[in-house]
This record gives C-alpha cells, sequence and structure tokens, in this order.
C-alpha cells in the first residue's frame, strides 16, 4: 500500500509513496508512445474479436473457420497433385517403373499411403512380423511379387471375403480334424524340418515323407518349393510366417492359421494402388 | 522513459543538463543543423560516399553467366531454391558458415580499425553516416545552409517553406524507395523484380521488405539522424574497449588552443571561438569538450578548423586525428608556457609516432590472420560433389529365403556443379558381399551407374545382401566410393551392414 506520497524537490513529480531502504520511485507517466501503444493494443483486440470466432459461441463477422481453411488447403493440394494423379491412374505399374517422374512421384507418395494403411502389420519398413504379417522386404512371396502379382493382391485382398478375386486358400486341421494322428503330424514336421536340412530324426523324417507325399505335395510341393497359385509358403527356406521351430511347425499342422489382409480396391484410389505397388515392389523383394 | 541513464548530452547551443541545476535530466532533441564544409576530410567523405552508394545500388544489377536455367545475376539471394550466388560461387544452405565466417571477419577487422585509427567505420561507411549525409546533402540543396534552413524553420509556414518542405521530403522519399527497391534486388532477379514493382505485380513480401527498408531509411536518414548514433546503436558503447590512448581519434589540442579568445589579443591561444567546428558538426557537440560518446568521428570539424586555421594564417591542426597519448605529451610539454609560437612548436615536438603495433593491435591483427586463414582453407577444400548415405533402420536388416542377410540404404549424390555425367557406384566390404543398385543400368564393367543431377541431389536406393551360409557380425564396416569415367574416386562415404546379434 502506498504509504507517503511526496512531491520530489527536483523533479515536481509526486513519488509513487513506496520505498525501499530509503529508495523512492517517481510516479512518471507512461511514455506516450507506450502509452498509445498499449490503446492501439486493446482497440485490434476489441476488432479481432468481433471479426474473428473468438468467444465460444460467437462466429464471428468474418465466418473464417479453421476448418474450412485447412479443407481449401487440402482441396489445392489434391488439385496440384491431379494432374499427376490421373497419369498413374491410367498407367500400369510397369510403366510408371520405368518413367523417372512417374516412379519418384509413386516411391514418394507410396512411402506415405504404406505408412497410413500397411505399416500397422507389415511394418513400417515392410519388414512384417511373426505370426502371419509377411515381410515384404525379403525375396520371399507367398502371391507372388511380380508388379502385377503385388497389384492383385493389393486390389483384391487375401481371404477377406470382399473381393471375388481374393487371393484364397485354406489349409485342412489335420490334427484337429483328426485326418492324422499325433505320431504322423510329428513325422511329417519332421519331414518339413528336413526340407531345408534341418532334421534331427532321419527316420521320423522318412515316415513323414510318406504321409507329406500323400497330404501336403498338392500344395507345398514334392521338395517344399510351395505354391504361389494357391499362396501356399516355400518350406524348403528359411523364412517362416508362423515360426520356424519344429513346435511352430507341428501347431500349424495341426491348426493351421491363416492371414487376412482386406480388398484395397475401393478403399483406396486406384493412383494410390498403383503406387503401393511400385513402393512394396521396391521394398527389396521386388521380382 | 529512464530519466536516470540518459546519456549526457553537452548541446552547444545550451548549458548542459544537471540534476544539481534543478533541471530535468530529460533531454528532448535539438534539432542540428550542419553547415556546409570544405575540405580533405569531407573530399575523403564524399569519395567514400559516393562509393559505398554506388556497390549498394549497382551491385545487384550485376549480370554473371552461368549456364541456361541458372540465376545469371552476379549476388543472389536465391531464398526458393536455397542459393547463395556471389559471383563465381555457389553456396547451399549447409554451407551458410561461410556467411557467418565472412561477418566474423568484418568484426574483427572493425576491431583492428577501430583500436588503430578510432571510429573510421562510424564516421565514414557506417550506413546510418552514409545515408544521413546523403540526406543532408539534398536537404541543403533544396533548403540552403545552415543558417538559411533555421530562418526557414523559424519563419512562418507559408507557400516557401511548404514548397521546400514537400520538395525534400519527396527527395528524400524517393531515394528512400530506391535503398529499398535495392534491397529487395539482392533476393530476387533485379530486372524482373523492378518491373513487377513498378507494374504492382510484386508478392506481398517483395512489397513488405521494399516498404521497410524504404521506410526505415527514410526514418533514420531524415528524421532520426545523429539520435540513432547516440541513443540506439550499441558500437558506440562498447567501441571503447578497442580504443585506447594510442588510438587515433579526433581531438581538439587544446593545450594549443586555449585560452580562446579575439584573433587579435596576444594573451589567448590558438583557438577564436568562431563555433566553426561547432556548426559543422552532424551530431551537434562541442569537441572542445573533449572525447564524447557521440562524437562519430567524421572529422569534418578538422577541416572547419583548418580552414579557419588557414584564414587567420595560423598553422593548421588545431583539431586534428591525434592520439590521446600525444595529446597529453603535449600538454605536458607546454603546461607553463604561454599561448604564442613557442608552446605551439614545443608542444608538437613532444609528439610521437603513434604506435601502431601493440598488444591490442597485434590480437587483432592475429585473429584476422587466423580466421581468413581458416576460411580460405575451407573454402579451397569445399567439396562440390558429396555422397551421403542412410542406413535403413526399419528393418534393420531381412533375412532371405536362403539364410542370407540384406540391407537397404538410401545413397544420395550431392552435386553442387553443373556437371551431370554419371558415377559408377562401388562397395567397399568383405568377401561376398553383393551390391545392387534399383533402377540404374550397369557400366561396361557391371557397376551400377548413377547419374547425377546438375545443381542437386539424385537419391538411390541400395540393397548389399550377404548370402546364406555366409557368417556375418552384428556390424560390419563397409565403404560407398563413386568412380568417374575414368575410374578415379571422387567421392566417398562409410557406412556398416548390420547382421542379427550372434
Ligand atoms: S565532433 Fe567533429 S568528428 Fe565528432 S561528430 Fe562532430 S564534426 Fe564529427
Ligand atoms: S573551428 Fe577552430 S577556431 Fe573555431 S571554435 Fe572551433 S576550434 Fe576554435
Amino acid at each position: 500500500m502506498p504509504t507517503k506520497i511526496e512531491k520530489d524537490a527536483l523533479t515536481g513529480t509526486d513519488t509513487t509513496g513506496h520505498e525501499w531502504d530509503g529508495v523512492k520511485e517517481l510516479n512518471n507517466p507512461l511514455p506516450k508512445w507506450w502509452l498509445y501503444t498499449f490503446y492501439a493494443c486493446i482497440a485490434f483486440a476489441v476488432v479481432w474479436m468481433v471479426i474473428y470466432p473468438s468467444i465460444p459461441g460467437w462466429k464471428g463477422t468474418s465466418g473464417w473457420v479453421a476448418r474450412e481453411a485447412v479443407v481449401a488447403e487440402v482441396a489445392a493440394a489434391q488439385a496440384r497433385n491431379a494432374p499427376m494423379m490421373a497419369r498413374l491412374r491410367e498407367a500400369t505399374p510397369a510403366q510408371i517403373q520405368a518413367d523417372p517422374e512417374l516412379r519418384a512421384f509413386a516411391q514418394a507418395g507410396g512411402r506415405v499411403a504404406f505408412a497410413n494403411n500397411c505399416a500397422g502389420c507389415h511394418g513400417a519398413g515392410g519388414q512384417g512380423a511373426l505370426g502371419g504379417f509377411p515381410s515384404l522386404a525379403d525375396d520371399d512371396w507367398i502371391w507372388g511379387g511380380s508388379l502385377e502379382a503385388i497389384q492383385h493382391t493389393i486390389r483384391h485382398g487375401v481371404r477377406a471375403n470382399e473381393s471375388d478375386d481374393q487371393r484364397q486358400s485354406i489349409m485342412p486341421r489335420f490334427g484337429a480334424d483328426g485326418l492324422l494322428t499325433r505320431a504322423q503330424v510329428d513325422d511329417v514336421a519332421e519331414h518339413v524340418l528336413s526340407l531345408a536340412n534341418r532334421a534331427t530324426d532321419p527316420a521320423a523324417a522318412a515316415r513323414g515323407a510318406v504321409i507329406y507325399a500323400e497330404n501336403c505335395v498338392a500344395c507345398h510341393g514334392d521338395r517344399g518349393e510351395g505354391n504361389r497359385e494357391v499362396g501356399a509358403p516355400r518350406l524348403s527356406d528359411q523364412v517362416w510366417l508362423y515360426g520356424a521351430s519344429k513346435r511352430d511347425i507341428v501347431a500349424m499342422i495341426n491348426n493351421p492359421r491363416a492371414g487376412v489382409m482386406p480388398a484395397w480396391q475401393g478403399r483406396l484410389d486406384p493412383a494410390m494402388v498403383n503406387m503401393l505397388t511400385v513402393y512394396v515392389h521396391s521394398l527389396g523383394g521386388g521380382e | 522513459m529512464s530519466t536516470i541513464d540518459a546519456p549526457h548530452r553537452a548541446k552547444a547551443d545550451r548549458p548542459a543538463a544537471s540534476p544539481a541545476a534543478g533541471q530535468p535530466l530529460y533531454a528532448d532533441r535539438v534539432k542540428v543543423y550542419p553547415k556546409r564544409v570544405f575540405g580533405r576530410v569531407r573530399s575523403v567523405k564524399w569519395a567514400v560516399l559516393v562509393a559505398c552508394l554506388a556497390l549498394y545500388y549497382v551491385l545487384p544489377w550485376l549480370r554473371w553467366d552461368r549456364g541456361p536455367g541458372v540465376p545469371d545475376q552476379a549476388v543472389l539471394v536465391d531464398i526458393a531454391h536455397a542459393r547463395l550466388f556471389f559471383f563465381w560461387v555457389e553456396l547451399w544452405p549447409q554451407e551458410i558458415y561461410f556467411l557467418a565466417g565472412a561477418l566474423i571477419l568484418g568484426a574483427f577487422a572493425l576491431f583492428a580499425v577501430s583500436s588503430l585509427f578510432g571510429r573510421l567505420w562510424c564516421g565514414f561507411t557506417c550506413p546510418q553516416t552514409v545515408w544521413t549525409d546523403l540526406f543532408m546533402w539534398v536537404e541543403r540543396w533544396i533548403q540552403g545552409d545552415r543558417n538559411a534552413r533555421m530562418k526557414l524553420d523559424q519563419g512562418p509556414r507559408d507557400a516557401n517553406w511548404w514548397t521546400r518542405k514537400a520538395l525534400t521530403h519527396g527527395v528524400w522519399l524517393l531515394i528512400a524507395a530506391a535503398t529499398g527497391g535495392a534491397w529487395v534486388m539482392y533476393f530476387n532477379d533485379a530486372p524482373s523484380v523492378t518491373h513487377a514493382i513498378l507494374t504492382g505485380r510484386a508478392s506481398l513480401e517483395v512489397y513488405f521488405f521494399f516498404a521497410l527498408f524504404a521506410g526505415f531509411t527514410y526514418l533514420l536518414a531524415g528524421w532520426a539522424r545523429e539520435q540513432v548514433c547516440t541513443y540506439m546503436c550499441p558500437w558506440p558503447r562498447f567501441q571503447a574497449a578497442m580504443l585506447d590512448e594510442n588510438s587515433l581519434v579526433v581531438t581538439y589540442r587544446d593545450w594549443r588552443g586555449e585560452p580562446r579568445g579575439k584573433p587579435r589579443d596576444a594573451a589567448t591561444g590558438d583557438c577564436v571561438d568562431c563555433f566553426a567546428c561547432v556548426h559543422v558538426c552532424p551530431t551537434g557537440i562541442d569537441i572542445r569538450d573533449g572525447q564524447q560518446l557521440e562524437c562519430i568521428g567524421c572529422g569534418l570539424c578538422v577541416d572547419a578548423c583548418d580552414s579557419v586555421m588557414g584564414k587567420l594564417g595560423r598553422p593548421k591542426g588545431l583539431i586534428a586525428f591525434e592520439t590521446l597519448r600525444n595529446l597529453s605529451a603535449s600538454a605536458a610539454a607546454t603546461a607553463a608556457m604561454p599561448p604564442g609560437e613557442a608552446r605551439f612548436k614545443a608542444g608538437m615536438a613532444a609528439r610521437h609516432l603513434p604506435r601502431f603495433i601493440r598488444p591490442r593491435t597485434m590480437m587483432y591483427a592475429g585473429a584476422l590472420a587466423v580466421v581468413s586463414l581458416v576460411m580460405l582453407g575451407a573454402f579451397l577444400l569445399r567439396s562440390t560433389l558429396d555422397v551421403t548415405v542412410i542406413r535403413d533402420r526399419a528393418p534393420l536388416f531381412v533375412r532371405l529365403s536362403d539364410g542370407g542377410i540384406r540391407n537397404a540404404y538410401t545413397v544420395k549424390i550431392v552435386n553442387k556443379t553443373r556437371e551431370e555425367a554419371p558415377l559408377a557406384l562401388v562397395l567397399q566390404a568383405p568377401e561376398g558381399f553383393r551390391m545392387v543398385v534399383q533402377d540404374v543400368p550397369d557400366d561396361a564393367e557391371g557397376r551400377p551407374l548413377l547419374s547425377r543431377r546438375a545443381d542437386g541431389i539424385a537419391q538411390y536406393r541400395v540393397l548389399v545382401t550377404v548370402p546364406g551360409g555366409q557368417r556375418v557380425a552384428d556390424s560390419t564396416p563397409v565403404t560407398f566410393r563413386l568412380l568417374d569415367a575414368t575410374g578415379r574416386a571422387v567421392a566417398s562415404t562409410s557406412s556398416t551392414f548390420a547382421g542379427p546379434r550372434p
């Protein structure tokens, strides 16, 4: 609280009445430029509040809405990209890859589309994950790694029942449905391990070979080379979708699992599908 | 506004403010009417002024052919394309340290010059001084010299006053506009931006900076003038750290001038108290009061006094560029002497040549030399072709069906030249490592051939594979090299190859 306001003899100005260890402060008026700037700021704020939606419920006289500004910017960006997208829609993935300009655009757009739509299952770099999420960066393909095959898979999906052209196949539940006994399943698993030279029990593997020939060859092939027509994974390599251990293999023969992927045709712009095709192809496994 | 630390201003036209005298500590601006002056310093100042202004206004118009598709302006900061063009040099944003280096060089040069010759920068080359000088010249040309201007301002606001004032401000605004215009030319193609500004088609940014620089030129050179030096500029405050008693500064040789008086009075010194030095001073101070913060060292008072001394037939140099050391030496030598020829001779004899070689100047010179050498070295060793390699982190590595391991890299070729000839990429790695570059052809020897982008960055995806069965550590150093057509390595960079932890 101001205690004692006095007049300063030297300047003729009142003091503020505050005192700190004998030091008193003159109550000089604010500099004019400061005061008027301050008033101008207040006036500016008032005008601003009238024009813009400044208070909940008040829409402002200008009718400006942040959301509309964003929508307009997005529309402008899309308009900028429209000619390029039209070209990408018309071209086949092979044509896109052959044209450096289209390829660069597709790579950049595909990267973003992949992060938005695919990375959830296949991983940020397409590395996949154990448990049915195939790696797109290796050289092993279930349904094919050519541009056409990749495009088809993206368009129609896998076992999602969203497209008539979807990738479809099913492996019988050999153990669970009693098609094979426990011992037979074990023998087949041993044979599967032998396809990649990992068998530990040659006798069991030999017994398993017979069962394999009767039950598995049709899809997985003589030497376990797999069949892309029916999405039967190759068994003779070192890439395993559900785990490489004997336990994992036994589990898959008993009660197989199968991944599902949505059909992106209809969900994504065809140009986007083409960009994704080119991008996935470039991840490292493209054929 | 603080009333405590308002700088002491001994305006010659009125008594010094002092709290003891019961006067306010705050001083209103007293308008300065500098008088026209002739002499050696003034001539040098005109020459420097013309040179500085010519440099500033003409530089953006110089052309420099860099080939098609590239700006042909000799000096240009191309913000949109992130390039700085300076004659034959072209800097990328990551090389902006060259600009920082040039500024550091400028700072040390300024320190060195200040410690040797005082406020040479302030008095002769500072834009504030140069443009104020130019504006004063316009003012004098339209409104007449000091007395005429004072009379005009004290007289009635008649047609004459209005015409002359309007004319003056009109010309000032034109100069200011040219100054703001020249500024934006350093950031835009000069002819086209001039055309765009004049036809109203320039961008908002261009108009903003044009108006900003034009407005401040008008404000600072037309209105604020010496107040910029006295109140706003930090340089007068800390230049004191560079000056010492061996620096050349504008000084009044009081040992010779005092006591002031009539020319014919034998008992007086050489100063005839004619106020010529005060009237020409652009900051309105009296140099005879000694060293002052307000003095920008322009030396115009030297010229003014020299011409007075010339007319009186006395030796020149009553006000001169002099060291404080000499000043006190002269003062000491003549302390007991009466005014006259003998005192002058004794005072002048007591002087020494200024000591230019001193620890302070040597230190500045040393710093200047070191920075120059570092800059020169960096500039000469500046690479115009770089290769950078970024290894994919997600996934760290990919296991292939044969058990092999693959790493993916993004290779970028940074090409600061217009050269476009493709370069072969080779991998230096242990036996068995194989490299594939996506979407590029091979050269005759089966090496992937990567094309460059002229003045740009070309990007490639590179896959390196170790076949199954080969053991690989969790981290193996590898090197990528770019070879030109003759097989010479022109750029290289190292990275690692990641494998599973053993
Ligand atoms: S005192 Fe002399 S040197 Fe200093 S600013 Fe005035 S005219 Fe210039
Ligand atoms: S111009 Fe020279 S003579 Fe005249 S007042 Fe100044 S110092 Fe004295």
